[in-house]
């Protein structure tokens, strides 16, 4: 199958100077975890994959880190996009990709499901870039741990109600575990397995 | 120990300038063009390009210039370079039997379909310095002569026929090879990764190992059936196509050796094979490399291990030059403290022995004394 | 490459052949194919041109199981004509110019205009690279060896 020719638009303009922009931008939000980044960019994959989660992907994935997409993302035309402009190989099964990719408003899977690392190499995980309807005014959250001086409070829109259950497993298997990056537009917020949560306390 | 240590800077920026203007010579000398090293140097920067496992005859020439000339230090800087290209992909499994053959020989069969083509070898010359060569003497175009029509057939399938020779077929699902760029070395590794390591092992140390075979270590009874240099087709898949094409030619050498084996429980007598393969024209490290890969495959055929050639892990952590020269030469960086450390101990370990020895010789003279 | 079969070519096949022969042909013969134009075709850069590499594989025994052999330099350059066609460019080393000449002459050569022209541009260029190679084979078979067996014994 040839390529869609909107799968050929969206990528970036300048590959080194926008991709250096991009992962510094992502470096700034996953050292201090709750922050809010921007990520300045002209790239955007066709169909639902949101600016900063495009960014993220010409960012980081390549021919050798495999991306798995959830079902709203999974279109031809990203498809293309994807392999086109970033090589990485799109896989269908979880618990091999290096990077998942979840659409606006699609149920969050059980982190279990995804790569969590070997005690010998944390590092083999699936890092999961998150759309979610807004970065603020969601549950109120208290975020502690490395990149965070004391407190950080953050409330990220559309997540489960028991997400900080789900988040302290996640937490508990370190060094194992997600890391997680939640984007809206071309915002991002990271929350890396080293970070602590709980519910802020009214 | 390692502690860091500051100054030398003035030291080392005249030492690389210095080294530039020795690398430049002469300069009543026209300098050597990279265009220059691959058209007349060509098997050295083929071996580069094999070491280094990157093909790419100018960047090879490029760092063959720039080491003035010391294969390692190339290959090293090659390497280096190679690390800062993302990877496009993976080829198709190259198909040495659709080769445009520029030498092919066998040693086990006289009249075989396709002929012995020698091509461009140094066998049969009398290795005598040659005084023309010290002039710019005009050299002949090559004789040409009608091609057969018989396609140049692998050695390897006319055995196959009797069935007397080990197949080498696909398995039946297609797994993935490993690779050795990508995942550290985890022993004991599948022939792919040994083949892959022994490829761009250094061809030094792989014939001394295949020599080490010959002489005893690990006998393994070669012919080599069957040595072919020339170019083949790479072939990509491009997604954005939707269909393979082939982007452009490498020349590659193979070389099939075939080992007679007595059999086992489980094999028939037969012979087996031993399989190098290899950038550039390079015919002594493909035969080295079948020599090794078959020695390698000991456990597989239920021979035992006796010989150094045999064991993987001495011969693949060992193969690879640019490891070596990086372990062997940090020997030059500063040991200051680490050296210090070392000369107090020797120190009081000298002075501990001639007290020892003093004690003994009191008590030997007293002996003697009574 | 490979070689032309008797068939009439899909339209992927044809430009299966037409990437290949660009991919195999010098950087002088594609700037022959622009100097030969009245008018310069304008386009824009898609992707590249972009010089990374490829794992060479290939099979143990030369029939067997893969293994990766090592690497090559490839570049790669991906264009659309301002017209809206696009079109690839792809080979084996460092060369940038070629690979976006190859890419423009592809993008030309799925446009109805320029099919003639491109695809007489191809059969001249895969004439003169087999022409290269006949004579390479040539070479190669004036060193095949003849034998002579020599009768020995008395009658």
């Amino acid at each position: 199958m040839a390529l869609a020719n909107a799968s050929l638009d969206g990528g970036f303009q300048d590959a080194v100077f926008e991709s250096q922009a991009v992962f510094r931008g992502l470096m700034d939000a996953m050292s201090r975890p709750g922050t809010i980044q921007t990520l300045e960019t002209p790239a955007k994959a066709p169909g639902a994959l949101s600016a900063a989660q495009s960014a993220i992907l010409l960012c980081l994935a390549d021919p050798d880190t495999s991306v798995w997409l959830s079902p709203s993302l999974y279109a031809q035309d990203a498809l293309g996009w994807i392999s086109f402009h970033s090589g990485a190989p799109v896989t269908h099964s979880m618990s091999n990709a290096n990077f998942a990719f979840l659409g606006l408003g699609e149920a969050l899977p059980d982190f279990l499901g995804f790569a969590n690392g070997t005690q010998e190499y944390p590092d083999r995980s699936t890092t999961i870039i998150i759309e979610l309807p807004a970065l603020t005014g969601g549950q109120a959250l208290v975020a502690a741990g490395p990149g965070i001086e004391n407190e950080i409070d953050m409330s990220p829109s559309g997540l489960p109600d028991n997400f900080v259950r789900r988040w302290s497993a996640n937490h508990g298997l370190f060094p194992r575990g997600v890391d997680l990056i939640f984007t809206c537009g071309s915002t991002v917020m990271c929350l890396p397995r080293s970070t602590q949560l709980k519910q802020r306390e009214v | 120990m390692y502690v860091a240590v500051k100054g030398g800077e003035a030291a080392i920026s005249n030492a690389h300038r210095l080294l530039a203007d020795r690398r430049r010579g002469d300069r009543n000398l026209p300098a050597i063009s990279v265009e220059q090293i691959v058209a007349q140097l060509a098997l050295s920067v083929d071996r580069i390009m094999a070491e280094a496992s990157l093909y790419d005859k100018t960047l090879a020439a490029l760092a063959m210039r720039q080491a003035r000339g010391d294969m390692i230090e190339a290959i090293f800087i090659l390497r280096a370079y190679r690390t800062t290209l993302p990877r496009f992909g993976y080829s198709n499994p190259i198909n040495t039997g659709e080769m445009l053959v520029e030498r092919r020989i066998s040693a086990t069969y006289k009249d075989l379909p396709g002929g012995q083509l020698l091509g461009p070898t140094f066998d049969y010359t009398h290795r005598l310095l040659d005084p023309d060569l010290l002039n710019d003497s005009p050299v002949e175009e090559p004789i040409t002569a009608e091609t057969g029509h018989e396609p140049i057939m692998r050695v390897a399938d006319i055995l196959a026929g009797e069935s007397l020779i080990e197949m080498e077929e696909p398995g039946e699902e297609e797994t993935t090879p490993g690779d050795i760029t990508r995942e550290p070395l985890e022993f004991p590794l599948g022939r792919d990764e040994r083949l892959q390591a022994l490829a761009r092992g250094d061809e030094g140390f792989l014939l001394a190992l295949g020599y080490s075979t010959q002489r005893g270590y690990a006998r393994s009874h070669p012919f080599a059936g069957e040595i072919r240099i020339g170019l083949v087709d790479v072939e990509v898949d491009i997604p954005e196509l939707g269909f393979a094409v082939s982007i452009g030619k490498v020349q590659i050498t193979e070389c099939q050796m075939v080992n007679q084996f007595k059999g086992s429980a489980k094999q028939p007598p037969q012979f087996t094979r031993g399989y190098g393969l290899v950038f550039g024209q390079s015919e002594r490290k493909a035969m080295a490399m079948s020599l090794v890969d078959r020695a390698l495959r000991a456990s597989e055929f239920g021979e035992d291990i006796t010989a150094p050639a045999q064991d993987e892990e001495f011969v693949i952590s060992h193969s690879d030059n640019v490891q070596a020269t990086g372990f062997v030469e940090h020997l030059k960086l500063p040991h200051y403290v680490d050296f210090q450390a070392e000369l107090d101990l020797v120190r009081r370990m000298r002075a501990e022995y001639e007290a020892t020895q003093t004690g003994t010789a009191t008590t030997e003279h007293k002996e003697a004394a009574e | 490459m490979q070689t032309q079969n008797a068939l009439p070519e899909t339209p992927d096949q044809t430009r299966k052949r037409t990437i290949e022969v660009l991919a195999h042909a010098s950087l002088g013969r594609l700037k022959q194919f622009f100097a030969d134009l009245d008018e310069q075709p304008e386009f824009q850069m898609m992707r590249g041109p972009e010089t990374g590499l490829v794992m060479i594989r290939g099979r143990m025994g030369g029939t067997g199981s893969v293994f990766n052999l090592g690497e090559a330099t490839a570049t790669r350059a991906t264009v659309r004509l301002t017209t809206g066609e696009i079109g690839h460019g792809y080979r084996l080393g460092g060369d940038r110019d070629a690979v976006r000449l190859s890419a423009v002459i592809d993008a030309l050569g799925t446009r109805d205009a320029f099919k003639p022209k491109v695809s007489r541009f191809v059969e001249e260029t895969e004439a003169t690279i087999k022409s290269r190679e006949d004579k390479q084979r040539a070479e190669t078979a004036a060193t095949r060896v003849n034998f002579f067996t020599m009768v020995r014994g008395d009658d």
